[in-house]
């Protein structure tokens, strides 16, 4: 059964097993990879993308449900990479490893559009299914309020 | 300087992905191996102890070209601790070259002409901070020595700076990029003659406001990390590894996988002879078009496993067996004054028991590689913390000469010891082979990590202390029982290596004129390997937390109580403890400086106001120690509240580690230890039960999260001083000192003692 999805602006057909994960068709079929594998069981957050510009984990997406649907990946955030996120979490050098920056990344935009101004516990009830085993939460906290605030530090 | 002969200037992230890149690059020299003698073998401490030494050779790490972009070559391997940016930090600043025309190429695993590469250790800067101003200084000499000669001028009258060489009474002046040419053509200066700059004149070392070099790929999803590596024509596999270590395949069905869409082959990969260094565990891979299409293929296999006497292994009685070991005498480590006689004639004796859990090191990435075997020559991309080491085990597992294997290193995404550890690739070349060379990515899925890692150790420590009539301790007895790292690679080693001896237990530096160490038997029944800060977790969680459970007995003030013990700011050389190891470093240039442990200790606690009233329910913990030869200590803050839930509102790390290349990063280790250090302390632990890992996945292998982790972490660097002092490490150190700080403090809230990690709801038992 063939489907049809938009990825990052961009129709794509899908002919392969419906119940394979969108993370492993934008991974291994499209080769965007900037959406990260980290459990596959919606424990971490790393695979997190827009679907119609709602937050949704990657790994528990059959991509047979994104038919007719618009996927938005990192790669696909903001033409230049230069999203009010992108740009706090680079000036904060929020980043260790940064494996899982890119899910953290998604989310935190997603949270901005719905919430322009987050609290702190807007913050933690966002940002609590996005695991980061390097330990940057203090900087992407403090990266996403200033994100909110414009951009201003 | 270098030759971009392997794709240099792109972009580590994709650099070796993508072939034929018009680079552009004029390439200053090639890089022979130039024989540099001070590496070899006589010298035994820091990175001369290391195998392959090390290199300062300009034409080695770096480039310039025609453009007068420099390329700065990394050969120690990214995985968070920002080493791609501090390395060209302190390359760029030498070569005083633009910060904003610096590009950082990857190096292959090549320690024939890069030195040492095992990146673990917290040894990156430590070890590389000097060779790499060499480099860097030697380069800038040979563009001063290129621009004299194209003027014919002395070369006194010339300076470089700025990405360009000046005539100083002329004010003429050349760009790197024209002096590329011509620089590559002149040979490096000799070690001797090398001028380094006067640390007033850094302009990048020690210095903040410098952006990660992997910053833009990171944040738009462009950096390639060993899951993400892709070449044409690639298949995908994952393994079905025994659940038990030493396990083996009794039977196989494989007709189910090999009916799954996109299955291509199912695989059998041999058991290794155990102890299994960094050998595949065997299995059966399963190869197919994509990943998913691989792991469904999996789970349609069907195999009976022969567990092997592992099976045995279960956390609960293991730690009984642990719990009976350290109640007898065992063998003595370190043994001064009597500490028997002591203690029969002490006022009070106080005694207490610790059991740290196995920790998964879980790095986000789980282990992944691509390698493909193709006209007798092996090619890897792997996220790998030792590639030199990973080159070796492919050379001799598929048989071919060394110089026939190359192995790429992408971004890590997170190492912490797993990765050091090369099964993994070796298990995706064995997959390549069977695919007659074909390229083959192979991952490991959360549960493969989770299952079949190399944990770090199971301990329990055992401290018993003799306190006078005043409560200073006049004798003190330690017993550590932990299955350890030497059991990869040689059958029961029975006890622990000097290295474990060395990380926290031999060498506690207290003023006890008695003191005893000892260590019994361990038998490990799962791969035991590193895991960020090793043998330090649960020695600075058991002494630190004894000290505070002194200091009640005594009536005392914990931090006061702590310095005390401590003593009067010495140096003690690490021999004297029984300490031969010292974290492979010269013990005349790196002694125990009490003085610096105390300053971090007296850093924290005045941080985080130590002694002000604490509203009830909360309470101040605070925990020093000294590892990688770098002290750091901690002050956490508790919450208390109703049925035991707690919190951390604020925690205060102070370090020193020496001298500083980079702060931001320093800063950025110890906020992740403090997160790292909160997890393991609260929620995380592996067990077993007949031999297999319980906690398969992030469900129960809890870590921390946002919303739980400390509400704000303060770090202090101490003053490091001049840069030609000794550095230490900055990647583990900063992670042994939290646990016994939120404990310390917990029992400063509550009155309740813990002493068994991860704390979890031990609050209200």
């Amino acid at each position: 059964m063939a489907t049809a999805l938009i990825v990052n602006g961009i129709e794509r057909r899908f002919d392969g097993d419906a119940e394979m994960p969108l993370l492993w068709y934008l991974r291994d079929e499209l080769g965007l990879t900037g959406t990260k594998f980290g459990c596959g069981i919606a424990q971490c957050g790393t695979c997190i993308v827009h679907i119609d510009g709602a937050p949704a984990l990657a790994c528990q997406t059959p991509v047979a449900l994104t038919v007719g649907r618009r996927v938005t990946t990192i790669e696909g955030l903001s033409p230049e990479g230069n999203h009010p996120v992108q740009v706090a979490w680079r000036e904060l050098n929020v980043a260790q490893c940064g494996y899982c920056q890119t899910g953290q990344i998604m989310q935190a935009a997603a949270l901005l559009r719905d919430r322009p101004d987050p609290s702190d516990a807007d913050i933690d009830a966002a940002m609590n299914g996005n695991l980061c085993r390097c330990g940057t939460y203090p900087r992407i906290r403090a990266a996403i309020r200033q994100a909110a605030k414009g951009g201003k530090p | 300087m270098i030759p971009c002969d392997d794709g240099g200037l792109v972009n580590v992230s994709r650099r070796g992905l993508v072939a034929g890149l018009g680079l552009g690059a004029l390439v200053l020299a090639v890089g022979l191996p130039s024989r540099s003698g001070a590496q070899q073998a006589e010298a035994k401490f820091g990175a001369d102890g290391m195998p392959n030494g090390w290199r300062d050779d300009p034409k080695v790490f770096v480039g310039i070209a025609e453009d007068g972009t420099v390329t700065v070559t990394c050969h120690r391997q990214e995985m968070g601790q920002g080493v791609r940016t501090s390395v060209a930090m302190v390359v760029a600043d030498e070569l005083g070259a633009d910060w904003s025309r610096v590009r950082v190429a990857q190096a292959d695993g090549d320690e024939a002409r890069y030195g040492n590469q095992d990146t673990d250790g917290s040894r990156s800067l430590r070890h590389f901070f000097l060779p790499l101003r060499r480099a860097g200084a030697g380069g800038r000499m040979m563009l001063e020595q290129a621009a004299a000669a194209r003027w014919g001028v002395p070369l006194a009258e010339v300076r470089a700076g700025d990405h360009a060489v000046a005539h100083l009474p002329s004010g003429r002046s050349l760009g790197y990029g024209e002096l590329a040419r011509a620089a590559a053509d002149l040979p490096a200066p000799p070690r001797e003659a090398i001028r380094l700059k006067d640390a007033s004149q850094f302009r990048y070392i020690g210095r903040e406001g410098i952006g990660l070099v992997d910053n833009r790929d990171i944040t738009t999803g462009r950096a390639v990390y060993g899951i993400d590596a892709q070449v044409d024509g690639m298949l995908h596999a994952v393994v079905a590894r025994p659940p038990v270590y030493g396990g083996k395949v009794a039977s196989l069905d494989e007709s189910a996988a090999l009916k799954v869409p996109g299955v291509v082959r199912v695989v059998r990969i041999d058991p290794p002879t155990l102890p299994s260094e960094f050998q595949p565990l065997g299995g059966v891979a399963v190869i197919a078009r994509n990943t998913w299409a691989a792991m469904r293929g999996r789970d349609a296999l069907k195999i009976a496993w022969e567990d092997g006497p592992n099976a045995v292994y279960s956390s609960d009685t293991y730690r009984q067996g642990l719990e009976a070991a350290v109640r007898r005498p065992a063998k003595v480590v370190r043994n001064e004054g009597d500490v028997d006689r002591a203690m029969a004639g002490a006022a009070k004796r106080v005694a207490a028991e610790y059991y740290i859990p196995h920790l998964a090191q879980t790095p986000m990435e789980p282990p992944a590689a691509l390698v493909r075997i193709q006209g007798g020559r092996c090619e890897a991309w792997a996220c790998t913390q030792a590639p030199q080491v990973t080159r070796t085990r492919l050379a001799q597992k598929l048989g071919l000469p060394e110089e026939a294997v190359t192995v790429h290193v992408t971004l890590l995404g997170g190492g912490f010891g797993r990765k050091s550890k090369p099964d993994y690739v070796i298990e995706a070349a064995l997959c390549s082979r069977a695919m007659d060379g074909a390229p083959v990515k192979l991952t490991w899925t959360r549960e493969d990590d989770l299952s079949n890692g190399y944990y770090g150790t199971v301990s329990v420590e055992r401290l018993e202390a003799g306190l006078d009539a005043d409560g200073k301790p006049v004798a003190w007895l330690h017993r550590s029982a932990a299955p350890s790292i030497g059991a990869l690679f040689v059958p029961d080693p029975k006890h622990e290596l000097p290295l474990e001896l060395g990380m926290g237990f031999v060498n506690t530096p207290f003023a006890v004129p008695n003191i005893r160490m000892e260590n019994p038997e361990a038998v490990a029944h799962v791969r035991v390997g590193w895991y960020r800060s090793v043998s330090n977790i649960p020695r600075a969680f058991a002494v630190q937390s004894f000290v505070a459970e002194l200091a009640h007995a005594a009536g005392r003030d914990p931090k006061d109580y702590l310095l005390e013990l401590i003593g009067p700011a010495r140096l003690i050389d690490p021999t004297d403890l029984g300490d031969a190891w010292n974290h492979g470093e010269d013990p005349r240039r790196y002694p125990i400086d009490t003085g610096r442990l105390r300053r971090v200790i007296e850093t924290a606690a005045a941080g985080i106001g130590w002694g002000r009233p604490m509203p009830r329910g909360r309470g101040l913990g605070i925990a020093g120690h000294y590892s990688f030869v770098t002290y750091v200590a901690v002050a956490a803050e508790v919450e208390v509240g109703e049925r035991g839930a707690f919190s951390v509102p604020r925690v205060d790390i102070a370090v020193d580690c020496g001298a500083v290349v980079n702060p931001d990063r320093v800063r950025a280790q110890m906020e992740g230890s403090v997160v790292m250090g909160h997890g393991l302390a609260t929620s995380a632990e592996i067990s077993f039960k007949d031999g297999r890992a319980v906690q398969q996945n992030f469900d129960l292998y809890e870590l921390t999260r946002i919303a739980t982790a400390p509400r704000e972490i303060r770090v202090h660097i101490l003053p490091g001083g001049d840069h030609d002092r000794p550095l230490g490490g900055v990647g583990e150190p900063g992670l042994p000192p939290v646990a016994p700080a939120i404990v310390n403090a917990i029992f400063a809230a509550t009155g309740k003692r813990i002493r068994r990690l991860p704390i979890r709801d031990q609050i209200n038992a």
